[in-house]
């Protein structure tokens, strides 16, 4: 198989799950039990303006036909109107979704080069002192919930020991640019909640290709330890490297529910719970279909970038 | 696991786990959280629904820590509010198991097709992230506690199949499995007592795990102000109702549920570190020393 044909494999992969993904979400919020009309307008509506706005919402149409109607606005960038605030998804998600790319790649910018330092070092010092206790501390970060993290960081920073940062957010007109000191503690908390992952998996991966055989063949060749390190070990580690990364997208994608909440930052996380509360339908389903497919895109790029840079692979597909 | 290995049984995982400080150190946190959860509400000085009063007073009269939202007392609020999330979380974790080993298991063995199928579908409820397809289900049917240990269940069942799948893989091809079948024995029984005890360590490491994360997520809907009963004490939520006055007097009503949420989640996670290591010491022969 060639390298082209496993690219173009998995790229239909990765549509075929976003469209039986499109399926679930669709049919699963479908199945609503109350009439969104209906709780729209409150107790007191009539029957005709019920009706009414049940025309208007596409309500009345068979649900095939709903269904390839939403798929078709989604695909056009007209995902529809949200139930609740009555405006278009667009106009009530675009600074949300700017908000929330924000705060995920300023969280990102942190945890992959942090994850990877951490990874690397005690790789090298294995089983010393530094490697057992960060290992153990990696393991009670892993343990714990994001709420929990974010919660004892407000605890510390925000309110009762130190009060040097904000312990919510009030983002404003300018944007999360101009409250740089709001995003501390939002951006810490999915740092200390992704690097756990990434620096454990670095480590393993790191100390797999170290032990592997073309390591110790070129070690026995007597090749410098720096040229081992970097055209051997490094490409052959970097696979589980962006698979790893990959994960930690993919972890943001959930992670921003809880923590954008906790904070109360003006993001997609947050907006979705707040979606949740009041049943908004139509923003569920793209905010599902949103994060959907962030997840699904980056771990699509990932093992596609695995198969380019691990030179192993590459020659096994040819 | 290589093919030809001399594979542990499920009691030496235990023992050799049970050896190491760190299970030791999380079982005994494990087992005074769950004590206080599911008896604790026989110790509280007042009702779940008994109000002092004053809410979110630290010196109230007869009151150890206080109260809280409503004028609840603190103290009693969190020695009923650790069940629900504990309940939730084990049954959760047991459907996902059960269902996450027979999917693994099928799919390991038969192979081809169905194998294929089966984890492409899996594929498939991976692509959402798992508190995005509960709360799905809660905007759904409302947030009912057998829904959210059915959604969290189910959504961990991939998880597990995978572990079990890749686990599976090589001993369905060791000679064992074949003399099985040669002797004509029924598909279920190779299935249950041929090829599962041979899967039984990382699906320990993996049963700790994922009780680990279904504590943080069945927490975290609580915290999202998600749970069946709104007037239930409930310590996600108790999280939630008390972190605005958390600067002001009154910090035990965070603290407390924090506190408790954070020794479960780090002693389970302990409790699954000292049972991989056990797993990958017997693996290299180590943990027999």
């Amino acid at each position: 198989m060639g390298v082209w044909k496993f690219v173009g494999r998995r790229i239909l992969l990765g549509l075929v799950t976003l469209w039986v993904v499109s399926v679930v979400v669709f049919a699963a919020t479908q199945l609503l039990p109350s009439d969104p009309a209906r709780a729209i307008l409150g107790r007191d509506a009539t029957e005709a303006s019920i009706k009414a706005l049940q025309e208007k919402l596409g309500l009345d149409r068979p649900p095939v036909e709903q269904y390839t109607s939403w798929l078709a606005g989604l695909l056009t960038g007209d995902p529809g109107e949200s139930f609740n605030a009555r405006v278009p998804i667009g106009e009530y998600i675009g600074d949300r979704v700017y908000n929330s790319m924000f705060l995920l790649v300023l969280a990102s910018v942190f945890s992959i080069p942090l994850s990877l330092i951490i990874g690397a070092y005690t790789a090298r010092k294995r089983d010393r002192a530094f490697d057992n206790i960060t290992s153990n501390i990696m393991l009670a970060l892993a343990s714990l919930p994001e709420f929990v993290v974010g919660l004892f960081l407000v605890l510390l920073f925000a309110t009762r020991y130190w009060k040097i940062l904000p312990a919510v957010t009030a983002i404003g007109a300018g944007g999360p640019w101009e409250h740089l000191d709001q995003m501390i503690l939002p951006t810490a908390t999915l740092v200390l909640g992704a690097v756990p992952y990434i620096a454990r998996t670095a480590r393993a991966s790191i100390i797999e290709v170290n032990e592997s055989d073309y390591v110790e063949m070129a070690r026995l060749k007597g090749a410098p330890e720096k040229t081992v390190l970097w055209r051997h070990a490094v490409p052959n580690a970097l696979g589980p490297v962006f698979q790893v990364i990959a994960l930690n997208i993919a972890y943001f994608a959930g992670g921003v529910i809880v923590v954008e909440f906790l904070f109360n930052y003006p993001g997609i996380g947050g907006a979705l719970a707040a979606s949740v509360r009041v049943r908004d339908t139509p923003v569920i389903q793209f905010l599902a279909m949103v994060l959907a497919g962030v997840y699904v895109l980056t771990n699509m790029l990932a093992d596609l970038a695995t198969v380019f840079v691990t030179p192993r692979l590459r020659t096994r597909l040819k | 696991m290589t093919i030809g290995q001399v594979v542990p049984a499920a009691p030496s995982i235990v023992k050799a786990a049970w050896r190491m400080w760190r299970t030791r150190i999380g079982a005994l946190i494990v087992l005074v959280l769950v004590a206080f959860a599911l008896f604790g509400r026989f110790l509280a000085p007042f009702g779940e629904n008994e109000s002092l009063g004053l809410p979110n007073k630290a010196n109230i009269e007869g009151s150890w820590l206080g109260t809280g939202k409503l004028g609840y007392d603190v103290w009693t609020r969190f020695l009923y509010g650790g069940r629900p999330i504990l309940v939730q979380a084990v049954l959760s974790t047991v459907l996902a198991l059960s269902l996450g080993t027979l999917v693994g298991l099928v799919a390991a063995y038969n192979r081809r097709r169905l194998d294929d199928f089966l984890m492409r579908a899996m594929d498939v409820i991976l692509a959402l992230p798992q508190i995005i397809l509960v709360l799905v289900v809660i905007a759904m049917f409302g947030a009912k506690a057998w829904l959210v240990v059915l959604a969290v269940g189910l959504s961990t069942v991939p998880r597990i199949a995978r572990v079990v799948r890749g686990a599976a893989v090589a001993v369905v091809e060791r000679d064992f499995v074949a003399s099985a079948e040669a002797l004509g024995e029924s598909r279920p029984r190779i299935l249950v007592s041929e090829i599962l005890p041979n899967v039984i360590a990382p699906l320990l490491v993996e049963a700790n795990l994922r009780l680990t994360y279904a504590v943080g997520i069945i927490g975290g809907i609580g915290f999202l102000g998600f749970t069946s009963d709104p007037g239930a004490a409930n310590w996600g939520l108790m999280i939630n109702e008390h972190r605005g006055v958390l600067a002001a007097e009154q910090p035990w009503g965070t603290m407390l549920p924090v506190t408790a949420i954070a020794l479960l989640t780090i002693a389970t996670g302990l409790i699954a570190d000292g049972v991989s290591r056990a797993a990958a010491g017997i693996d290299r022969g180590t943990a027999q020393a």
